[in-house]
């Protein structure tokens, strides 16, 4: 009998697998992974020990074959049958399903120079293994992005001794979405440890001695990350005739043109409450995307709307955001001891997002209180006093 | 042996709050619940060994710092994944104005 297929074994493929079942679905749920490792969690990839990267599984053999999930690693679909009900699998045959989920994630963008394929970049435990084995003998490293993942990189390879140097095409570092005060903060905590920082670099070419820019610069490097964000990977969504745009484009029950098939995680594009599409691309969403594509696949009626978060780790520092942070701060809480939050409102004064950078953990709680207050109208001199507990606006709202 | 230590006061933690408690060579969270009840468990989160010390408290449940993992901190269990292992606990008491746990 078929039953509900899941095409990617990431954070967000094994929570729609393991919500399903909760949820209380009876029939056969088989996961099929392209890696041939076990699933395990991306986000310590940046953040490896001495020994390289950290492999964290999400879960285990025994903990999915309790819940009757089978797991197929190392396995793609090359097609999906519509009329059929099957996904054409690259070992051969085909699995029929009731449901399908495209949970096939993003790939690295490639950088696009000449040479351009010197560059290593950051996805898979292949490639951070990849990365932290050049990094053993290499001295000079030019990380090309000043994204959250390049500046991660930057830190812990600085924290080795080597000399790094980040090019950014764009004006400022973490221009896509971390507020400018903090994208200021950060930067300037890198370039104290010695981390070079260079925006509106074009790169013109990479060399075997290093990195080429337009106007001439050259960066000596032995060691060239590219770390300018992902490709959604919607390639086999759209051969199946869904339609794709930066993302394979779904409702907000995570549904494709096709009732019988969802997209989650960072493959999909998701239809806001104005009507435009939006992909997010957080460890958060993948894992709450793929908790309600897991509630629907079992015949649920889940809505997608929570705000998206992300964390990112850098020294000593620890950077947060709920929802959008776009424009100027509302509001601004200092937390004492060098932390802060900023709270941004719409034009009704209502919360749409937050973010905190401080030491550690020190932000934390602030954020996952402001996560529950969006939405809410509040006042921004009650969120500008460090006396003023945010759990009584939480319990007032 | 497990033996009752003094670990703090009673006003150290704010209602719905927690602290951190090291003893020794390890470390725990001791809680103080809405209704004025206290608990004490595990210091450090199962699923990535981050104190529980910045995370947030509502009613019964801890959630962790950094990966939204939550507990329920009377009994350990975990409430919600990335965290699937559960938390320790150790039996409180209180005396007067002073938090004592067995550890």
């Amino acid at each position: 009998m078929s039953g509900i297929v899941i095409i990617g074994a990431g954070e967000c493929g094994i929570r729609a697998a393991v919500t399903a079942r909760d949820t209380g679905y009876q029939g056969p749920i088989t996961v099929i992974g392209e890696e041939t490792a076990l699933p395990y969690e991306r986000p310590p990839l940046s953040k490896p020990d001495d020994s390289g990267a950290v492999e964290k599984p999400i879960t285990t053999l025994e903990a999915l074959s309790e819940k009757a999930i089978v797991l197929k690693c190392g396995v793609s679909a090359i097609a999906i049958k519509r009329d059929a009900q099957e996904v054409v699998l690259s070992e051969g045959g085909s699995l029929p399903y009731e449901k399908l989920l495209l949970a096939t994630g993003s790939r690295p963008r490639p950088l696009n120079c000449i040479g351009g394929d010197r560059a290593l970049v950051l996805r898979t435990i292949e490639d951070a293994n990849a990365i932290y084995a050049a990094a053993r003998t290499a001295k000079h490293v030019v990380i090309v992005g000043a994204g959250l993942i390049g500046l991660e990189l930057a830190a812990e390879l600085r924290t080795r001794n080597l000399n790094v140097t980040i090019l950014e095409a764009g004006p400022r570092p973490l221009g896509r979405n971390v507020p400018e005060q903090f994208a200021t903060k950060m930067a300037l905590r890198h370039q104290g440890a010695g981390v070079g920082i260079v925006c509106n670099a074009q790169i013109a070419s990479c060399t075997d001695s290093g990195v080429v820019l337009n106007d001439g610069r050259i960066f000596e490097a032995d060691l060239i990350i590219a770390a300018i964000g992902v490709v959604p990977n919607t390639e086999l969504a759209a051969s199946a005739g869904l339609t794709t745009e930066n993302g394979i484009r779904v409702d907000s029950r995570l549904m494709t043109d096709d009732p019988n098939i969802f997209a989650a995680g960072d493959c999909a594009a998701v239809k806001t409450a104005e009507g435009t599409y939006r992909r997010y691309e957080t460890w958060q969403n993948a894992q709450a995307q793929g908790e309600v594509a897991g509630r629907n696949l079992a015949g649920g009626n889940a809505l997608f709307d929570i705000p998206v978060w992300f964390w990112s780790d850098q020294y000593d520092l620890g950077l947060q955001g709920v929802g959008d942070t776009s424009g100027s701060p509302a509001a601004i809480r200092d937390l004492g001891k060098d932390a802060e939050m900023l709270f941004f409102f719409d034009d009704d004064g209502a919360l749409v997002g937050a973010a905190g950078l401080g030491r550690g953990n020190a932000v934390a709680k602030d954020i996952k209180i402001a996560q529950r207050l969006i939405g809410v109208r509040l006042d921004a001199a009650a969120l500008s006093d460090p006396g003023h507990n945010l759990k009584k606006l939480l319990r007032a709202a | 042996m497990a033996e009752w230590i003094d670990a703090c006061a009673t006003d150290d933690i704010d209602e719905e709050d927690l602290i951190r408690f090291d003893h020794g060579d390890r470390t725990f969270a001791i809680y103080r619940s809405p209704n004025d009840e206290y608990f004490c468990t595990d210091g450090l989160c199962t699923h990535e060994q981050v104190h529980l010390e910045d995370g947030l408290v509502m009613d019964y449940v801890i959630e962790c710092p950094k990966h939204n993992g939550q507990f329920d901190y009377r009994t350990g269990e975990a409430k919600r994944a990335p965290v699937c292992v559960n938390l320790g606990t150790y039996p409180v008491k209180v005396e007067g104005d002073r938090v004592f746990v067995e550890i």
